[in-house]
């Protein structure tokens, strides 16, 4: 402490909010709002959010109306990203794929996130045995690439929106572990911890409401992280067909099936692409915009 | 005030800087005039926050991105600082300027040798070959007083203690023999007697080298020890100026002479003397002050200056004072001197610890961190207890306070509670009677919990208070009888200064009205003027509530202050242990009595006592020295015995006993005769403030 006055400087007691590294989320999002990084982000993901919910006030055609008279028009005034074998407007079909992508991709990391946050903190409260055994599982699922569990369970339990949610959630849920854990690790030496014990609280309080509230940051830029991976891991399956099927506008399943006219009609795969990519690098500037605010 | 004969090394004239938050310049560095001669060591002194670091980094040009120079001149022996180029700055820097840091483990590179390490200064800025520049490093070493230089070369930084890392960092910043050396709080995390030696060593190559030192602390007695002339900073300002002895006798700033008032001065004790805190706090960073900085908290203070900043007056004999009023200062008086009767003790025994074992690790990799200690703490008494780092003084705190399992031996508590069991082996009512308050309250309280929770839960679970209604009764209480204010329960931890933090764990762990309270360190990360009020307040809560203390420090000016009774633990075991007064007076164990002669009072002006020298870094608890774990280091060595036999305790009367082979009448003629009387017996008694007592120095 002493002696190290550039560093009194952002944690001084007497300015109350200042942004400190141990502060609130509201701290955190404050300083994550000043960064361009994560307001572009931010755009990016907000318009794509607006378009999965209301992309039938918006697109132009109606995305399943198939017209046998215009197949494979390309970009024209009448339709701006061309239309697919089918004849249905792409534009309209990239608005509403929006919306199968958000909501397998949040939900699934949600659920990897509820898990890995649970098992991190009992293991890297408890330690000891427990810890053991739990990490050394979660070391054998992390072996395995990420695609080839799903693969492998998606064939089981055969396709469904469902099952893609369960999917994510539980490959996830090792990888938020680890992190979690590791952010407990430290956080439990601290001697509020031990304050709490020599009070008598019980494990499950301590985990609950001592450590995590103090843990947040990191697990807000793993969520954002791991909501990149998730809309990619959907996005693949449903280009190897084993994650949402058709007749959805999923942009994952149109890229797969567009891609025999990639030659003669590129439009059919490069909007959904394009549609993708800005999504993911959307989620990626936020993380990194919170990352950067968090190490601030 | 510049240098009167020849060129000053170090000219700062003016110098303002300010740090950039959220694009808002906060001025940390207002208007700093000072100059170093060469050849002087100058302290610059002041607490946490009040932007010393800040001028050493501006003096090395190592400033952060975000600071801006407002204003100002530094030249470095007649030469431009401020505006140097980068090449410039990187031939002065190591060769005509150096720097040695507050945490030597962290500034020196684990990954090299030593030898390397220094050797690579000479062919930097010497342009020597390696053979040429490991013997130069060699030698240095030397100089800085290593015993065996050559074996050390060949060490990592981890190999050395933390007194031979400093050492090697200062034979590094002495190699190529500077004109400016920059010491940042050089002794801060060092041992009591390892900041003895390294002081001792500065002040010895003051004479060696003809460097200008710009000496940096928190610490009073330390910078007069070592410095000539001394700054004291108050919120970026430099508010007085002068020759250590005098100023730090006869201040002439109301703030110098409030940081002198509330430090436990020598001989004093709680009984006879109070602490005087400073009341109020820094203002904060970037505040508009019209007037004097430290106007708001300033006994003496006028309306006028809240309005009118005080110029440097020239008080004479090289002094300078930015008071208005600085010709009072040296009379005004002690605060009232309240002091809070001491608890009827009853004597009873609270807390009766039998032989107590902490080993942690495997058998095949162990390490007895706590080796069979036992004492007794009594009702309502404060029981210190002192030592090195490792010496094991938190591992019994936290085997007594049930963090962890006592591996072997009895302790327990009001003759009925075995408390060697872990906490959650505990039951409420040993919960209740035993807490603790935690060194540093930064990490002790949740940051993301409000004071209303902190104290809430405390109430609920420790005072067993179901009800909202009461419990938010009973958190009011206890708040103001931490004089904490009803608004403090709103806001969280980090909205708190130190000292706030502090009285918030204290008041949480006194909810369910505790019998014992370890206090593990609780001052010590606290600036002086802080520490005071706690002290205080510890002492206060001790009266109204009658309870009892186990007070770990390392801190003896501390623990002399407010333990009744004393104990001395090394590598593991308790070496001595008695009533307050009979341990800090011979006859006592050697390795007290070298804890005793390492302290840094602010009464000695340097050089008075002969310091007791301990040999070699204190041994690795997982490998303790046979017989008598001391004997390597004991100034007392008798020979073989102490090799092979363990020493018995040797009584002293009054309740004192050590654990040494010398008897208590040779051991009590030995140490007198070496002078370490550290005690006048009228001390305790005299009105002790420091205009009054200058008959001694000087």
């Amino acid at each position: 402490m002493e002696g190290r006055d550039a560093t009194a400087v952002t944690v001084r007691p007497e300015a109350p909010g200042s942004p400190g590294r141990r502060e609130g989320f509201g701290d955190l999002a404050l300083a994550a709002a000043s960064s361009k990084t994560f307001l572009t982000g931010a755009a990016i993901l907000v318009f794509w959010v607006f378009m999965a919910l209301f992309w039938g006030v918006v697109a132009p055609y109606d995305p399943q109306a198939v017209d046998p008279t215009a197949s494979l028009a390309p970009p024209s005034g009448e339709h701006w990203f061309g239309t697919d074998n089918l004849g249905r407007d792409v534009l309209s079909r990239v608005l509403a794929g929006a919306s199968s992508v958000l909501t397998v991709a949040p939900l699934g990391t949600a659920l990897g996130m509820v898990g890995g946050i649970a098992v991190g903190l009992v293991t890297g409260y408890y330690r000891g045995r427990v810890d053991d055994v739990i990490m050394r599982v979660v070391d054998a699922l992390l072996a395995f690439p990420l695609i080839i569990i799903a693969v492998l369970v998606l064939s089981v339990l055969g396709s469904s929106k469902v099952n893609v949610v369960l999917v994510i959630g539980v490959v996830f849920t090792p990888i938020v572990a680890r992190t979690v854990r590791s952010a407990v690790l430290s956080e439990r030496e601290r001697e509020y911890v031990a304050a709490a014990r020599l009070r008598g609280e019980s494990g499950g309080y301590i985990m609950v409401s001592e450590i995590l509230p103090n843990i947040l940051s990191p697990i807000a830029v793993e969520a954002t992280i791991r909501l990149g991976y998730a809309i990619f891991t959907s996005a693949t399956l449903s280009f190897l067909s084993l994650g949402i099927q058709e007749p959805s506008p999923d942009w994952g399943l149109t890229i797969s099936l567009g891609r025999v006219y990639l030659q003669a009609a590129p439009w059919v795969v490069v909007f959904p692409a394009l549609a993708l990519a800005t999504l993911v690098v959307a989620v990626n500037l936020v993380a990194d915009g919170l990352l950067q605010a968090v190490e601030e | 005030m510049s240098a009167a004969n020849g060129r000053a090394t170090v000219d700062v004239e003016g110098l303002s800087i300010s740090y950039l938050r959220r694009r808002q310049p906060l001025r940390v560095i207002e208007d700093l005039t000072f100059s170093i001669r060469p050849g002087e060591a100058y302290g610059l002194v002041g607490e946490s926050g009040c932007g010393k670091s800040t001028v050493a980094m501006a003096l090395m040009r190592y400033l952060p991105q975000n600071a801006v120079v407002d204003a100002g001149r530094v030249t470095f022996a007649g030469d431009d600082l401020l505006g140097a180029d980068g090449a410039t700055l990187r031939r002065w820097r190591g060769s005509r300027m150096a720097m040695v840091y507050q945490d030597p483990a962290s500034a020196l590179n684990p990954s090299m040798r030593v030898g390397a390490q220094i050797s690579e200064v000479y062919r930097q800025h010497r342009g020597m070959d390696g053979a040429a520049a490991s013997k130069e490093a060699e030698a240095m070493l030397g100089k800085v007083r290593i015993t065996d230089p050559g074996r050390i070369l060949g060490r990592y930084p981890h190999e050395l203690s933390g007194g031979q890392q400093q050492r090697v960092m200062i034979a590094m910043a002495l190699s190529t023999d500077p004109e400016l050396l920059v010491l940042d709080e050089p002794t801060t995390g060092l041992d009591a007697t390892v900041e003895a030696e390294v002081l001792d060593l500065v002040e010895q190559l003051r004479s060696d080298f003809d460097t200008s030192i710009l000496f940096i602390s928190h610490n009073l007695g330390v910078v007069r020890r070592v410095c000539e002339r001394v700054g004291v900073l108050y919120a970026g300002r430099l508010i007085e100026e002068g020759p250590s002895d005098e100023l730090l006798r006869e201040p002439r700033h109301p703030y110098t002479l409030g940081l002198l008032r509330c430090v436990p001065r020598r001989g004093m004790r709680k009984d006879a003397l109070r602490l005087e805190p400073i009341p109020g706090s820094l203002p904060p960073l970037g505040a508009d002050l019209p007037g004097c900085v430290y106007a708001s908290r300033c006994p003496i203070a006028r309306e006028r200056c809240h309005v009118e900043p005080p110029p440097p007056y020239d008080t004479g004999d090289g002094r300078i004072s930015r008071c208005h009023y600085h010709d009072e200062v040296p009379t005004i008086p002690p605060g009232e001197q309240q002091i809070t009767p001491p608890p009827p003790s009853d004597g009873a025994t609270l807390l009766k610890v039998e032989d107590l074992v902490k080993t942690y690790g495997t058998s095949g990799n162990s390490m007895q961190a706590v080796a069979g200690v036992s004492f007794e703490v009594r009702q309502g008494e404060v029981f210190g207890l002192v030592g090195e780092s490792g010496s094991g003084k938190t591992s019994l705190a936290r085997c007594l306070s049930g963090l962890v399992d006592a591996s072997s031996g009895r302790a327990t508590f009001e003759d009925h509670l075995d408390i060697s069991a872990a906490e959650h082996r505990r039951n409420a009512e040993l919960r209740r009677k035993l807490q603790m308050i935690f060194q540093n309250p930064d990490t002790s309280l949740n940051p993301r919990h409000s004071v209303r929770r902190i104290l809430g839960r405390a109430l609920l679970l420790l005072a067993g208070v179901k009800n909202r209604r009461e419990r938010e009764r009973r958190s009011l209480e206890l708040a103001s009888s931490v004089r904490l204010e009803p608004r403090h329960l709103q806001v969280r931890p980090s909205a708190l200064s130190g000292g706030l933090k502090q009285r918030v764990a204290i008041a949480r762990a006194f909810a369910g009205e505790p019998a014992l309270v370890l206090c593990d360190e609780p001052v010590s990360a606290l600036d002086v003027s802080v520490q005071a009020a706690i002290l205080n307040l510890l002492l206060d809560v001790q009266a109204e509530r009658k309870v009892s203390y186990l007070f770990i420090s390392h801190d003896l000016n501390v623990v002399r202050y407010l333990a009744d009774s004393i104990g001395v633990m090394y590598l593991g075991q308790l070496v001595d242990v008695g009533p307050a007064r009979a341990v800090f007076d011979p006859p006592h164990h050697p390795y007290t009595e070298a804890l005793v002669s390492a302290m840094t009072t602010l009464e000695d002006s340097g050089g008075s006592r002969p310091r007791i020298k301990l040999g070699g870094p204190m041994p690795s608890p997982s490998d303790p020295p046979s017989g008598c774990r001391f004997h390597t280091r004991c100034p007392r060595f008798l020979g073989d015995i102490c090799r092979d036999e363990a020493p018995p305790w040797q009584r002293d009367g009054e309740g004192h006993q050590y654990r040494c082979h010398i008897r208590p009448g040779e051991l009590s003629g030995l140490q007198r005769a070496n002078g370490a009387s550290p005690d006048e017996p009228q001390a305790a008694t005299r009105r002790d403030h420091p205009p009054k007592e200058n008959g001694r120095q000087g």
